[in-house]
């Protein structure tokens, strides 16, 4: 799973019916540290996530594992929101 | 899931026999700002998009669950037609 940060949303009236219904959003993925990792990607929201929030998420098919019995087509899904993390830095870094 | 751009459009007679009847599009990744980035990709159409509109592509194992896919040999398919993208907060780093 990934940490990031939710950036945005994104609005598609046209989309696989299976997707009706599921909030697509905007996260960028984050460091231990807070700051960008890599490009940022559209995931599902499976857990009522917001802009700001900072959350997990899974890559790959796992990402519609909690729409089941619905399988709908996703390969990035937040599963969960972050309340807070600690982290160490690695000795002589 | 990634943003993109659809840049083209492929012909191919000859394939395997589950992808008879699928449009197959050339789409260029790009960044929720706009900007193109990362390299071309090849993806199946679900939601009969077409060249100059942004969309919605899902790529990986993922891919088959889109309408019509079940089985196919796909890696990418276009499940979304993008309306709008709203990015409310510039990522840091």
């Amino acid at each position: 799973m990934h940490l990031a940060r939710v950036i945005g949303d994104v609005v598609a009236t046209h989309k696989d019916p299976q997707l009706s219904g599921i909030k697509l959003l905007i996260v960028q993925p984050l460091t231990p540290d807070g700051e960008a990792a890599g490009r940022p990607i559209v995931a599902v929201d499976a857990v009522g996530a917001g802009i700001g929030e900072n959350v997990f998420f899974v890559r790959g098919k796992e990402a519609s594992f909690p729409f089941y019995p619905a399988e709908p087509p996703v390969d990035a899904g937040i599963v969960g929101i972050v309340d807070h993390w600690t982290h160490e830095h690695e000795l002589g870094s | 899931m990634l943003l993109a751009k659809i840049v083209g459009t492929i012909v191919a007679t000859r394939k395997d026999p589950r992808l008879v009847s699928s449009k197959l599009l050339i789409a260029r990744p790009m960044d929720p700002r706009g900007k193109a980035e990362g390299a071309y990709l090849v993806a199946v159409d679900t939601v009969d998009a077409g060249v100059g509109e942004t969309v919605l592509i899902v790529s990986g194992s993922s891919a088959r669950m889109a309408s019509g896919l079940k089985d196919c040999p796909v890696d990418a398919a276009v499940v979304g037609i993008v309306d709008t993208v709203d990015l409310q907060e510039e990522s840091r780093g």
